[in-house]
């Protein structure tokens, strides 16, 4: 048998990450899928991917921790945690000391507070609502014709600050409309969708001391990084895989802790 | 896993039998009213002068009663766009959309809990009370225009710290002011004995209630917030009665036993909240259940403690009823609030407090000017807020709000 492994699997809204680390912690796999109406199967799927990366077996797998909004359809998870431990688990890892966690995701935003132990001291998480997340994004893409994928790239391209200022996405899609039609240039849109997700961010919380940031959007887009460390006014440093950020921790409780209830 | 395992037992509160007769002959005998003429019927506000109705004859109903019915029984959502559609908006109070809503419909969730119930019972008069909101003043003020019956009440302060003496003067010379139109509607004089005997009983009602809440404060605790939600009920409908009173005497010992026994109404109970502004009416069962899975009790809560009035006094009836309306915690100042749940802390020894921001109650919704921020300093103690609403659960993410709660706990437990 290869050394023991410790799976995290973070079934998200939008997607479902794996993360496999070793006894040291250190990350050897990972997998990231789309979650998908089926989120047993999308789990299943994103653990053999993550096996396969790691080039490992099923029997390598000490132990499984779940977590996310899917977290209670992992059969084969030997415990679960709430999203908000294990980003805190996994962005304290890489930082070990008092930091405030910016976790962007596809439905949601969290602030997370630690003190230099990794003990959580607050959380707060977005009103149900799509503005200031990767969903938000998501629809600026469709409205504006152009790929999530795409959105990093043209951001770089921008001349021009261009406001978004709704807080609601149907509201902000119609103040798109009214920028097309006096010529803002597309980079100059998207580089203003950001700074919107920024701005909905950056309004939960004063932000005092240090500034980690996680989630898919700041993982693929960095303009969102150096936005953000404008408007906080201090530098925000991001995790090796910021989008795995909960899927590692959950891994690391995996590692550290018999199947918690 | 964890989710795999049976759901722990809910334990039943025996009085439970009793209190839905209280709760049924309340409304047979307002049904039977409404139907013969007599006696007379007055629709009151939750802080309404219920005690100087029932003095002059009036049976009593409470519309924000079927309002927290409306959002148990989950049907308030069929209801809320009837009223949108007639003007009321989806961000007022959501007992009122739903209610008038219901109303326009002629529909009312009673008539399948109580055979031969097939609507509310028409009003004489309504009497509101603005201590703990506008939302009350303009639900009455409709079904006056609707139903061309008379709606009077009472104008008060509100975001207030001490109640003083002028406040108390300002606002028993308005109930007194209520008495000639009362004594038209009802065709009695105002028998000054028989109000200092209601209000006696009111006290004697909330005397009961007061300490079936405090049992709360035992470790374990016998009794939890969504136990109170419930109980509560006669305390609601039946304030200044007898049959009230017989009915806390019947469910106090009943905790006292559990105290004594050491029964813990959350079996393993290793974390006390503290539930801050309205309940989510539709989502109780669920709620309840997850916080009996994370062996965490609600041992107390804003809303339950409402129908606590203290300051009554059959001695002075019009001074005391002032008072003790205008000294609720829905009617105070922050300062006020905050000091209150300090009292709380110290007397149910919780370690975190809940703030369910209500999206169609801001006057019950106490997170919006930064008290739990305040609290986590003054107290030392962490708070989580969950978005939701009382009645409209189109407000509430069930997801979200179960994650954010179950995070909560496990930071609690981090403390440990
Ligand atoms: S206090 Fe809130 S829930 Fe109660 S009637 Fe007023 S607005 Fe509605």
């Amino acid at each position: 048998m290869a050394s023991p492994l410790f799976a995290g699997i973070d079934v998200g809204a939008a997607a479902t990450k794996v993360a496999l680390v070793d006894a040291s912690g250190a990350l050897v796999g990972k997998a990231a899928i789309p979650s998908g109406m089926d989120f047993a199967e999308a789990s299943e799927t994103a653990r053999a991917l993550a096996l396969e990366d790691a080039g490992a077996s099923a029997g390598d797998l000490v132990r499984t921790v779940s977590t996310g909004y899917g977290r209670k359809n992992v059969a084969f998870a030997d415990g679960t945690k709430t999203e908000i431990a294990c980003h805190a688990r996994g962005a304290h890892f890489y930082f070990p000391e008092a930091i405030t966690i910016i976790d962007i995701g596809g439905q949601d935003n969290k602030i997370i507070k630690l003190d230099a132990a990794g003990n959580r001291l607050d959380f707060r998480m977005n009103r149900k609502c799509a503005a200031g997340t990767g969903a938000f994004l998501e629809e600026i893409a469709r409205r504006i014709g152009v790929r999530i994928e795409e959105m990093e790239g043209l951001a770089r391209l921008s001349t021009e600050r261009v406001e978004i200022g709704s807080f609601c996405t149907v509201f902000s899609a119609t103040e798109i409309l009214a920028l097309v039609r006096r010529g803002a240039k597309v980079p100059d849109i998207v580089k203003g969708a950001f700074r919107s997700v920024v701005k909905r961010v950056t309004e939960m919380d004063p932000f005092e001391g240090k500034v980690v940031a996680t989630g898919g959007v700041v993982a693929y887009n960095s303009t969102v990084v150096e936005l953000l460390s404008d408007a906080v006014g201090k530098p925000v440093r991001t995790p090796p895989a910021p989008q795995l950020s909960g899927a590692i921790g959950a891994a690391l409780y995996a590692r550290n802790e018999p199947a918690s209830s | 896993m964890a989710e795999e395992k049976k759901a722990p037992a809910f334990k039943k509160i025996m009085a439970a039998d009793m209190m839905k007769k209280v709760m049924a002959n309340h409304f047979y005998d307002l049904n039977n009213a409404a139907k013969t003429g007599s006696p007379k019927v007055a629709w009151c506000t939750s802080v309404g002068p219920a005690e100087l109705l029932r003095a002059m004859g009036f049976l009593v109903y409470f519309p924000e009663n079927h309002g927290a019915v409306l959002g148990a029984t989950r049907t308030a959502m069929d209801y809320i766009p009837l009223a949108n559609a007639v003007g009321y908006s989806p961000e007022i109070c959501s007992y009122l959309t739903s209610d008038i809503g219901a109303f326009l419909k002629g529909e009312t969730p009673l008539s399948k809990q109580y055979k031969e119930i097939t609507s509310l019972p028409k009003p004489n008069v309504l009497v509101y009370n603005t201590n703990q909101c506008r939302d009350v003043k303009d639900w009455m003020q409709w079904y006056g225009r609707r139903l061309n019956v008379p709606c009077i009440g009472i104008e008060t302060f509100r975001n207030i710290g001490d109640v003083n003496e002028d406040a108390v003067k300002a606002i028993s010379a308005q109930i007194k002011a209520l008495v000639p139109t009362l004594e038209k509607i009802s065709g009695r004089k105002l028998d000054i004995d028989k109000l200092r005997e209601v209000v006696g009983l009111s006290r004697r009602c909330t005397d009961l209630w007061k300490q079936v809440l405090e049992t709360s404060s035992a470790i374990p605790s016998p009794f939890t917030f969504f136990d109170g939600t419930i109980h509560m009920g006669p305390a609601v409908v039946a304030r200044g009665t007898q049959e009230a009173v017989d009915y806390y005497e019947h469910l106090l010992p009943e905790l006292k036993k559990r105290i004594a026994d050491k029964v813990a109404a959350v079996e393993g109970e290793r974390h006390r909240i503290y539930w801050d502004g309205m309940p989510v009416w539709g989502k109780l069962r669920e709620l309840s259940t997850l916080f009996l899975e994370q062996k965490t009790c609600v041992v107390a809560s804003t809303y339950c403690n409402s129908w606590v009035f203290t300051a009554l006094d059959a001695k002075d009836p019009f001074d005391s009823m002032a008072r003790a309306y205008t000294e609720l915690f829905i009617v105070r100042s922050d300062d006020a609030k905050e000091k209150y749940i300090e009292r709380m802390r110290d007397l149910f020894k919780f370690d975190g407090i809940l703030f369910h921001d209500s999206k169609t109650c801001p006057n019950n919704s106490n997170n919006r000017y930064g008290m739990p921020q305040r609290l986590a300093e003054k107290l030392g103690i962490p708070s989580v807020v969950i978005h939701g609403d009382l009645n409209d659960l189109r407000c509430y993410s069930e997801e979200q709000s179960v994650t954010q709660i179950e995070a909560f706990i496990e930071q609690l437990e981090g403390k440990k």
